[in-house]
């Protein structure tokens, strides 16, 4: 079965309502929401699903002073500013992780004028920045698990189509395509892959109740 | 109905809270969810005193972010279902959780009340659907959440109206990005 899909497919999305996806693929989720409005739509969807799974939460007993002591902590607290976006490449979630926009990304030569630069791994997952001059294709690679693809800058095609800023592919190892960035300006492209095969094939089926509605 | 009354009043007590400190509205809010939050993180895995530690912290939190909730994106238990799962993910797996960048508020620009309404009216919609679900459907979004699903044990068609929740979240972005340029 080959599994390409050019909008972010519900079970990443609910598997990010319920905050249980890998962290670099938090953050492809994160930083695509922050660009799709139609992303941002579903996933209130499924995070309304988790606040009605709250609201019919059987009640723990709670201290006899959780309030009092909920309001000591309170006055303990500094307020919260509203933080005021920031124009550039990368959304709010990356420029974070990176600590800056593209320019300050530390990229390392991976061949053909080709870079990259990993953000974020751990044992679950891995997110790295790509860069890929304008007109080449990306490195060759293989899918040993999902890989999660959203692209910043530029734009790339395979055989599925073009990808320009906020479209997001999703491949699994079934899938063999040559993405090739469009001509013009750099393509930039965030991505996570993981390498267990745990994570793939379970969350593509977590939504499928969900899907067609 | 009744419940979309309880839903759109729980949304004035957070605007009470984020406009006038109002601690009555707070301590009704708190009547209600803190138990709640406590038995979601419970259920979750943290321990019994984790788990009160944590929701006094998850409901001080809602104290402090009163003034950034939107009453036409979100019902009360939706918001404060993020901010629990997130603290979660903060307790539990230790990392701090990647969130989408904020949509702002337009200046001065509140949200309609029939916006308001409408949208209480699809979470209504949308929860009393998850409630009335078979059993086993039902189990089967809980362990979603729980994050607790193994290979073979998912499939079935719910059919749970989320299209139009979505469509109506869609309308009030719409009307924020366009209040913002
Ligand atoms: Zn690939
Ligand atoms: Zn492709």
């Amino acid at each position: 079965m080959q599994t390409i899909r050019h909008n972010i497919p519900d079970d990443l999305l609910m598997g990010y309502a319920a905050g249980v996806l890998p962290q670099a693929f938090d953050l492809v989720v994160a930083t695509h929401v922050s660009l799709s409005d139609d992303a941002r739509a579903r996933l209130a969807g499924y995070e309304a699903v988790g606040g009605a799974m709250l609201d019919d939460m059987d009640e723990a007993p709670i201290g006899a002073d959780s309030l009092e002591q909920t309001m000591a902590r309170i006055a303990g607290m500094k307020p919260t500013r509203r933080t005021a976006p920031v124009r550039g490449i990368f959304p709010e979630p990356l420029r974070r992780i990176v600590g800056g926009d593209a320019d300050a990304v530390k990229w390392r030569s991976i061949g053909l004028g080709a870079r990259q630069s990993v953000v974020y791994s751990d044992g679950d997952a891995t997110a790295r920045l790509i860069c890929i001059p304008a007109g080449q294709a990306m490195p060759q690679h293989s899918h040993r698990g999902l890989e999660m693809t959203l692209v910043l800058q530029g734009a790339f095609r395979d055989d599925d189509g073009v990808y320009a800023r906020g479209d997001i592919e999703v491949a699994d190892q079934q899938v063999d395509h040559t993405p090739v960035a469009e001509p013009g300006e750099d393509c930039i492209c965030l991505i996570a892959t993981d390498g267990r095969l745990k994570f793939n094939g379970l969350l593509p089926r977590i939504a499928q109740p969900f899907l067609g509605i | 109905t009744a419940q979309d009354t309880i839903d759109v009043q729980w949304a004035d007590k957070i605007s009470a809270i984020a406009r006038s400190q109002d601690q009555t509205a707070f301590a009704e809010v708190f009547r209600h969810f803190a138990p709640r939050v406590k038995a979601f993180l419970m259920k979750s895995g943290a321990d019994e005193a984790l788990a009160e530690e944590c929701m006094q912290d998850v409901m001080a939190t809602l104290w402090n972010k009163a003034h950034l909730y939107d009453p036409s994106r979100a019902a009360v238990s939706t918001w404060i279902f993020t901010i629990a799962r997130n603290r979660k993910i903060d307790l539990l797996r230790r990392y701090a959780r990647p969130e989408p960048e904020e949509l702002p508020w337009g200046p001065e620009e509140s949200p309609d009340q029939a916006d308001v309404l409408a949208l209480q009216q699809e979470t209504t919609k949308l929860a009393e659907a998850i409630r009335t679900l078979p059993e086993k459907q039902r189990q089967l979004i809980e362990r979603a959440y729980f994050g607790d699903l193994t290979h073979s044990e998912i499939a079935a068609e719910t059919g749970l109206p989320l299209g139009t929740i979505k469509s109506r979240i869609r309308l009030a972005l719409e009307r924020l990005r366009h209040a913002m340029t």
